[in-house]
């Protein structure tokens, strides 16, 4: 039910983000999202992209400080309201969200988000039968 | 002044003399006490009644930190442990920490060298003195306050921190003496303008700086800023503490009290003694001590000898200013800090490969201490780290074990894996900024 992210550790000095980005146009690989979590003296580069194992191998291979992480994705109706409306969900059975990020992808909205409990937070899904999104489904958008 | 003539400017047959048989004395005391230096002076075939002069003294073994560290903590001591009435503790390189036992009589020979330091700047009865080393396993606080206390000044016990209050009690107080190192004194002195006080303001006269290698240019700024007049005072913990060697008003070289502890300047890879006046390291015997005496100590400091009369009638002979050490020793803040003990940290903590690098700088007149540590490829295989607050506690563990090793905390630094070049040596492992 989760779905593979990429967590890249940056330091913050120029030419990390770049020889990351490279890295994945040289694999052909599509990044469908991404976000930077920045303090002072690094970044957390956190990507969706299709073919999350593989990039996850050749951006190691090539020295890159990656790992990949367990995150659910949610999709909603692309209609304000929709994303209080799901996390609301979640907040009333007790989950937290460590992070969250967002993304529109053929006119729907996805919810990229980690929690404290990955089981729960299964539960809650399917208790409130929300859609999410799968790991196959990410290779299609290739 | 001089505190005692009778020793410090004796003449130098009788100087001799006296350090050839108190030489005898203590090996004499330590083949009978300490089964280390027995054991060595049994494989080099050398019995007390061989060391007869002072020149006898290249027939002895060295000591090396080492030595001090394999012993930890005890193992050198001399004197039974009801004799001991004082325990001070250096950083050690490995965790270990360098234990020093002081019997009564010690303590009341370092209060006298150290009256003899501060005779020589100038301090008297009538003076108010303030000691900012640190108090506490430190040898620097204690024992540059018995000193005070012995040639009768008023001590003001100020250790460090807290330079504001400080710096009001100076112009307060009328302080007329200031024990500290260099670089706390040049931070005293930005204090003082920050919060108003002026050099008209306050009657500093002395300083004695120590701890630290500085240069004469920072004596110049220290000078004009405070308005005193600067002195060297070199010590070590090994040997004693503050008060093995201090400048007179002549200020050409540091007079080392000679009749206790005795130098040596040798040649760091061959050994050897070189000529009187050549640079080398420096090297000390405990002549009188009773807790823990050291044959022939390496201090990896390195200097040369000054002989001769000085102008201030003292006889005793003088060190140069310290040029660097044969080792890769950093003193930080006045605290020393070898890069092998951040390796040590390093290599405890799973998450870090063994590349590290030490950034040593001085900002405002305080020395700074960054470390970078490479963060290990395996440790990106987990989740643990995707959140800015996981890295975050990484970070605190890893400075909080720095500042329980080192005593002086270290601003973090975490490196992606592959990113601190290889090391070539020890030396490639530190980057000293610091203009010296």
């Amino acid at each position: 039910m989760t779905i593979n992210q990429l967590s890249i550790f940056m330091e913050n000095r120029s030419g990390t983000l770049i020889k990351a980005l490279e890295l994945m146009k040289k694999s052909k690989i599509q990044i469908i999202a991404s976000t930077i979590a920045d303090t002072a003296e690094y970044g957390i580069y956190r990507i969706i992209c299709s073919e999350p194992t593989r990039a996850y191998k050749e951006l190691k291979e090539a020295g890159v400080a990656v790992a990949l992480s367990d995150v659910f994705a949610i999709e909603l109706d692309d209609e304000p309201g929709r994303a209080a409306d799901a996390v609301r969900t979640f907040s009333d059975a007790g989950l937290s969200i460590t992070y969250m990020y967002s993304f529109l992808l053929n006119g729907k909205g996805i919810l990229i988000f980690r929690t404290n409990d990955n089981e729960h937070a299964r539960e809650v899904i399917i208790l409130n039968n929300l859609k999410f999104i799968s790991e196959s489904d990410l290779s299609q958008w290739k | 002044m001089i505190w005692n003539p009778n020793k410090e400017c004796m003449s130098r047959d009788e100087m001799s003399a006296l350090q050839g048989k108190r030489l005898h004395k203590i090996v004499e005391y330590v083949y009978h006490n300490v089964p280390f230096y027995r054991h060595k002076l049994q494989e080099m075939d050398i019995t007390p009644d061989d060391i007869r002069t002072i020149e006898d003294i290249r027939k002895l073994p060295f000591t090396t930190k080492k030595d001090l560290r394999d012993n930890y903590p005890f193992g050198l001591q001399a004197a039974p442990q009801s004799e001991i009435i004082r325990i001070h503790a250096s950083s050690g390189t490995t965790g270990n920490p360098t234990i020093v036992g002081y019997t009564r009589k010690d303590i009341g020979v370092w209060s006298e060298c150290m009256a003899r330091c501060l005779t020589a700047y100038g301090v008297g009865r009538e003076d108010i003195f303030s000691v900012s080393y640190g108090y506490g396993l430190f040898t620097g606080g204690l024992g540059a306050h018995n000193g005070v206390e012995m040639v009768g000044a008023s001590v003001v016990p100020a250790s460090t921190g807290n330079t504001e209050k400080h710096a009001k009690l100076i112009r307060d107080l009328g302080i007329t003496g200031i024990a500290c190192t260099p670089s706390y004194a040049l931070y005293l002195a930005e204090t003082m303008e920050k919060i108003g006080i002026t050099k008209e303001q306050i009657k500093l006269k002395v300083g004695a700086f120590g701890a630290e290698p500085w240069t004469e240019s920072m004596r110049a700024e220290i000078q004009d800023r405070l308005g005193l007049k600067g002195f060297n005072l070199y010590g070590l913990s090994e040997i004693m503490g503050p008060s093995v060697s201090y400048e007179c008003q002549e200020q050409c070289g540091s007079h080392i009290n000679e009749d206790h502890f005795y130098p040596e300047i040798i040649n760091p890879v061959t050994l050897e003694s070189v000529p009187m006046g050549q640079p080398g390291e420096l090297v000390f015997t405990t002549l009188t001590k009773e807790g823990m005496p050291v044959l022939r100590y390496r201090t990896r400091d390195l200097c040369s000898l000054i002989p001769g009369q000085c102008g201030c009638g003292r006889t005793s002979v003088r060190m140069s200013p310290i040029t660097g050490r044969s080792d890769d020793m950093l003193i930080i803040r006045g605290i020393n800090v070898f890069p092998s003990q951040v390796e040590s940290v390093v290599l405890s903590m799973k998450e870090f490969a063994p590349r590290y690098m030490l950034i040593v700088d001085r900002v405002n007149n305080l020395d700074t201490l960054m470390v970078q540590v490479e963060l290990r490829q395996e440790y990106f295989t987990t989740t643990a780290f995707d959140t800015p607050a996981a890295i975050d506690e990484l970070e605190k563990r890893l400075a909080n074990k720095l500042r329980s090793v080192l005593s002086i905390g270290a601003k973090v630094q975490l490196k992606a894996p592959n990113t601190i070049e290889r090391s070539q040596g020890k030396s490639a492992h530190v980057i000293d900024k610091r203009k010296l």
